[in-house]
């Protein structure tokens, strides 16, 4: 159920986000969303693509600090209140929530996906179902 | 304890001997070279006699080894005003080489050897690589610099004079340094402590195995304890501090031993004294000062007690190696190296302890000093490695945090850390330019 995403550290100055997403265009990796965290001096680069492994190889070839974390993809209902109903199941799991955010690509057919960043993973997806949240697989949020 | 040489043993060479000297022994030929040198120093430099009559002295004054101290310090500006040839005390037909220092501060000095100094200069880093535990066929990357600077060729001269094989690369296109260290099966190399560090950073990005390597034979700049434990570990060799500079010879006037606790200070050609870097007296044994050296049988330049500006102490206890040389404690600390914020003394290895004791961060790090509305700042960068890479702005706070403590810890003072990215801070192939000193006084 867990996604792959890389994590860079970036400096907060002019120019530095180019970098990496131009290493990845010349790479032809495809990115699926992106995130950004930051502060007034550095910055984290939240980054879902298709091709992990061969993206990190890429990026730290030409010199990025890349870190991978796994996180999990939920399906929230694209409407008003949806994502509270989600939210309510997390708490109904236990499971908190370190950061999100959401899948470039949109909603299709009144659902959206969001990215989620917790503790445990495996144990978290697993409770999450129980507790009636759609936890999507890797093939779910990557596929058509 | 060992208190002779074992002779034919592994690794001795009988270019130590001297190092082995009863300590009697070694001080009959130390006053008996010191006398001969003053003379000579007298005789033939019209600068150093005039020094000496002025404080109404002849080299009659020298009558022991204590004696030294009555005599007139000399320092590197007198190199530099004397530029180009000023302090030789040899006709030029007599001298055979001439080294400069690169002269980035002005006028370089210009330092001179006759055949018997080269002979010296070879035969104190013979002593220094054997004191490194490097013997006949060991096969040594000789990556200091070749050229004006004597590192490169005091390194090769004596590498070879051991019997080693020499791969005369001098420093720089590290590419190439992975590759030779690899397929030609280095065991020992030679460098400045961070273009090392720079080496094992590209090895390990690369996936590069560094072979055989086992010793690495580190100068020309200051480094810490923490940073040595920091090679050790990351390169899988031992790291050993060698020093020298070229107003006196060049590398080889002193060496760690496998002890690794201090520098023996191959004192038969080259004493040493400690000295209160503010008043000029000169200080016991064990006390923390200045080392002025004396040249004893240098003959085309002899340098009569001249002030290093390193920081140190003399340790006159017996090292488990059994070498009766004295020895230095390893010079982390440069009186001109030393920087003044808000009436502290601080020193670049400081921080870089510092820093090192914050787990996962490798010491690619400057300082820069700015003022602002007539206050002092410091500000550390530090680049932030995959290992210390938290993925959430809480870790990096709490990494920056750790770093501004552990700095605050040791200096006493609170500076501001910046995390910046990998290689975004200059490398260099030579010595390491630790502080940028911006501040408008």
């Amino acid at each position: 159920m867990k996604l792959t995403q890389l994590s860079l550290f970036l400096e907060n100055r002019p120019g530095q986000l180019r970098v990496p997403c131009e290493v990845l265009g010349k790479a032809g990796v495809d990115m699926l969303t992106l995130s950004l965290a930051d502060t007034r001096e550095f910055g984290i680069l939240r980054l879902l693509v298709r091709e992990p492994a061969r993206a990190r190889a890429a990026l730290e070839a030409a010199g990025c600090v890349v870190k991978e974390t796994e996180v999990l993809g939920v399906e929230v209902p694209d409407r008003p209140g949806g994502l509270g109903e989600v939210l309510a199941g997390f708490d109904r799991a236990g499971v908190g929530i370190e950061y999100s955010y959401a899948l470039a690509s949109g909603s299709r057919d009144g659902r959206a996906v969001l990215v989620f960043r917790v503790a445990d993973p495996d144990g978290a997806a697993r409770r999450l179902l129980e507790a009636g949240v759609k936890v999507l697989t890797r093939e779910e949020v990557l596929g058509g | 304890m060992r208190t002779d040489p074992v002779e034919g043993a592994p690794g001795f060479h009988p270019a130590s001997a001297p190092d082995y000297l009863p300590r009697a022994q070694l001080g009959d030929l130390q006053l008996r070279r010191l006398k001969a040198i003053v003379k000579r120093a007298y005789d033939r430099v019209p600068l150093l006699r005039e020094r000496m009559t002025a404080h109404g002295l002849d080299p009659s004054a020298v009558q022991q080894l204590a004696d030294l101290g009555k005599l007139p310090f000399t320092v590197k500006a007198d190199l530099r005003d004397a530029y180009p040839f000023g302090l030789f005390a040899s006709p030029m037909e007599e001298i055979v080489r001439l080294h400069a220092s690169s002269g980035t501060t002005g006028k370089p000095i210009v330092v001179a050897y006759t055949a018997g100094d080269l002979e010296v200069w070879k035969s104190a880093m013979v002593r220094t690589l054997a004191c490194c535990g490097l013997h006949a066929g060991d096969v040594v990357q000789n990556a200091f610099g070749y050229g004006l600077f004597t590192g490169g060729l005091g390194a090769h001269y004596g590498a070879e004079a051991l019997g080693a094989t020499v791969i005369p690369i001098s420093g720089g296109n590290t590419e190439r340094q992975l590759m030779v260290m690899k397929d030609f099966g280095v065991t020992a190399l030679c460098c400045t402590p961070s273009y090392f560090l720079h080496l094992l950073e590209r090895a390990r990005e690369e996936k590069v195995d560094l072979g055989k390597l086992r010793a690495g034979v580190f100068g020309a700049e200051p480094w810490s304890d923490a940073m040595r434990r920091h090679i050790e570990a990351e390169g899988g060799i031992k790291a050993y501090d060698i020093y020298g500079l070229s107003e006196i010879t060049g590398p080889g006037v002193a060496s760690e031993c496998a002890a690794q606790d201090g520098l023996h200070v191959f004192e038969d050609h080259f004493y040493p004294e400690i000295i209160d870097p503010e008043t000029g007296a000169v200080l016991p044994d064990g006390a923390e000062g200045e080392l002025v050296l004396t040249t004893l049988s240098k003959q085309a330049m002899p340098m009569i007690r001249y002030r290093t500006r390193d920081l140190t102490t003399l340790e006159t206890a017996p090292c488990p190696c059994g070498r009766t040389i004295r020895r230095i404690r390893r010079i982390g600390r440069r009186s001109d190296d030393m920087f003044i914020v808000r009436g502290v003394n601080v020193f670049p290895s400081q921080i870089e302890t510092a820093i090192l004791a914050v787990e996962g961060v490798l010491p690619h790090y400057q300082i820069v000093l700015t003022r602002e509305r007539g206050l002092d700042e410091v500000e550390v960068r530090i680049e932030v490695t995959p290992e210390a890479f938290g993925d959430t702005v809480s870790a990096l706070e709490g990494l920056r945090e750790a770093l501004a403590r552990s700095i605050e810890h040791v200096l006493g003072i609170r500076v501001k850390v910046h995390l910046v990215e990998p290689r975004s801070l200059a490398r260099s192939e030579g010595k390491a330019k630790r502080v940028l000193d911006q501040r408008q006084i």
